[in-house]
């Protein structure tokens, strides 16, 4: 099952220049929760310090806190262990391309020391399933990599691969931008699905994207989260200007 | 990032309403117009022009429908084309109750003169600035003359109540007189239908600004400030 996350007090910076400015923000367990907001304005890096990618690039450092369930992210947990609880899925898919489409979702399983074969098989099937992926490549798990399948099936083989290790958090940064629409509305049916079992916060370019698949949605800009509300009441009726003008396509 | 195609869509849908607004106003105008004056020309009028309003209503639902299939409005404009169909069909149904007006004139004209103890152009005075204020309520994008219209609405209904009892009264008293006072009676009820439409386009014109659903008994709503905007 998911969990919630706890954001306080968030800064972000690379080197000298700021990127997040003080973020506090409440993630409930098994939601969607859609990121929102102007290219730039800090989206990709507040989902990058949830999982602690933020500080693999060189300068980049974080202040503040964040909880995933009862795990304190920057204070004791090693970045290993934190990501087994939370998977990641990025803009462009990233299939490891000579691996089966088997070992691509087996693999994170196979890095963490599983080798009961029987085991590792069920749990392949089980993502694949989750991902909604299994029935289109059941026939030829083994015999077609990773590379070979379409946009947005590798989509879900990322997810498949996400999922294999049984996360608690599901980030997705912009999963769909790379995706025509008919992938882009089967990722959008997963995440529903997925919300059952994981929570879920993505990064999205596109807003009917957010109104259609988040519960909730944050709006930033200039590295500020200036509005977290539910999603109908930040399409409908936000309480700040500056999301009005961004939601109703006057700026961004 | 100036959404010009979409700039220029909305405004042709406000035009487009607000030329419809202009039928229908002037369609009750005409009507009470032609009560007091019994006048068969402008009753006539108003129903030529019915077909009018009936086209407009047509166009602006057409164009509505159109905005959101392309556009995918959000926020204070999506608020806004919601607002526009709603007050269109409104505005479609106070050209109605002018031409069920104008009917009860013709009818009327057909009958000997007599004095009713109804003051009918008073009641339309007061409908025709209710329909007037939330016209320009939705002109000026104002929900402060929005919610006049709503409290004006409890003056015309007193009115129509006030109407009904005196022309029941006269019917029991003079018999002969039942059919010009049952088109009288009948002419308060339009006129007081025309008022509700002007509070439902009122509170239409506060749930586009405010983004505040204020029908049915909840005017102390609109009333109320509209939330403090939060700051980082």
């Amino acid at each position: 099952m998911g969990v919630g996350i706890k954001v306080e007090h968030l800064n972000a910076f690379y080197g000298k220049t700021q990127s997040l400015w003080d973020i506090n923000l409440d993630v409930l367990a098994n939601h969607a929760t859609a990121l929102i907001g102007p290219s730039g304005c800090g989206k990709s890096t507040f989902i990058r310090c949830l999982n602690r990618m933020h500080e693999t690039i060189p300068d980049a450092r974080v202040e503040g806190a964040v909880h995933i369930g009862e795990l304190s992210v920057y204070n004791g947990t090693s970045a290993t262990q934190l990501r087994r609880r939370v998977g990641m899925v990025f803009q462009k898919p990233n299939p490891f391309p000579t691996m089966s489409i088997y070992d691509n979702v087996a693999a994170g399983l196979k890095l963490n020391g599983f080798r009961n074969r029987k085991k590792i098989d069920e749990v392949v099937e089980r993502s694949l399933n989750g991902a909604a992926l299994w029935t289109e490549v059941k026939d030829s798990l083994h015999k077609k990599s990773g590379a070979s399948l379409s946009g947005g099936q590798q989509q879900r083989l990322c997810i498949a691969r996400a999922l294999a290790v049984q996360p608690e958090v599901l980030l997705m940064d912009e999963p769909c931008s790379a995706l025509d629409p008919i992938s882009t509305g089967k990722i959008e049916e997963l995440i529903f699905q997925l919300k059952e079992q994981y929570t879920i916060v993505i990064v999205t370019h596109n807003m009917q994207q957010a109104a259609r698949v988040a519960e909730f949605t944050g709006f930033f800009l200039l590295g500020k989260l200036i509005e977290f509300d539910k999603t109908e009441k930040v399409f409908t009726n936000p309480s700040d200007k500056r999301t009005e003008d961004y939601v109703t396509g006057r700026f961004g | 990032m100036v959404r010009t195609r979409f700039q220029q869509e909305m405004e042709e849908l406000r035009e487009k309403l607000l030329r419809m607004g202009g039928l229908a106003e002037q369609a009750v105008d005409r009507a009470c117009q032609a009560y007091s004056e019994r006048d068969l020309a402008r009753c006539q009028m108003v129903l030529e022009n019915e077909s009018l309003i009936n086209a407009a209503e047509r166009e602006i639902d057409e164009l509505a429908f159109d905005i959101l299939a392309t556009q995918q409005p959000a926020a204070i404009d999506l608020r806004f084309i919601l607002a526009v169909t709603k007050i269109n069909s409104d505005l479609e149904r106070v050209g109605d109750q002018a031409v069920n007006i104008a009917e009860r004139v013709m009818d009327l004209i057909e009958l000997p003169v007599v004095e009713l103890p109804v003051d009918i152009a008073r009641m339309a005075t007061a409908v025709g600035a209710m329909v007037r204020r939330a016209l320009e309520s939705f002109v000026e994008g104002k929900a402060e003359l929005a919610q006049a219209v709503l409290e004006m609405d409890h003056v015309v209904d007193r009115m129509r109540d006030e109407a009904f009892i005196m022309l029941v009264r006269k019917m029991n008293e003079q018999p002969q007189v039942t059919q010009q006072a049952l088109d009288a009676l009948l002419v308060a009820r339009n006129l007081e239908r025309v008022a509700d439409h002007a509070t439902n386009i009122a509170e239409d014109v506060i749930f586009w600004v405010r983004g505040a659903d204020v029908r049915h008994h909840a005017q102390e709503l609109a009333a109320a400030q509209p939330q403090p905007t939060p700051e980082q």
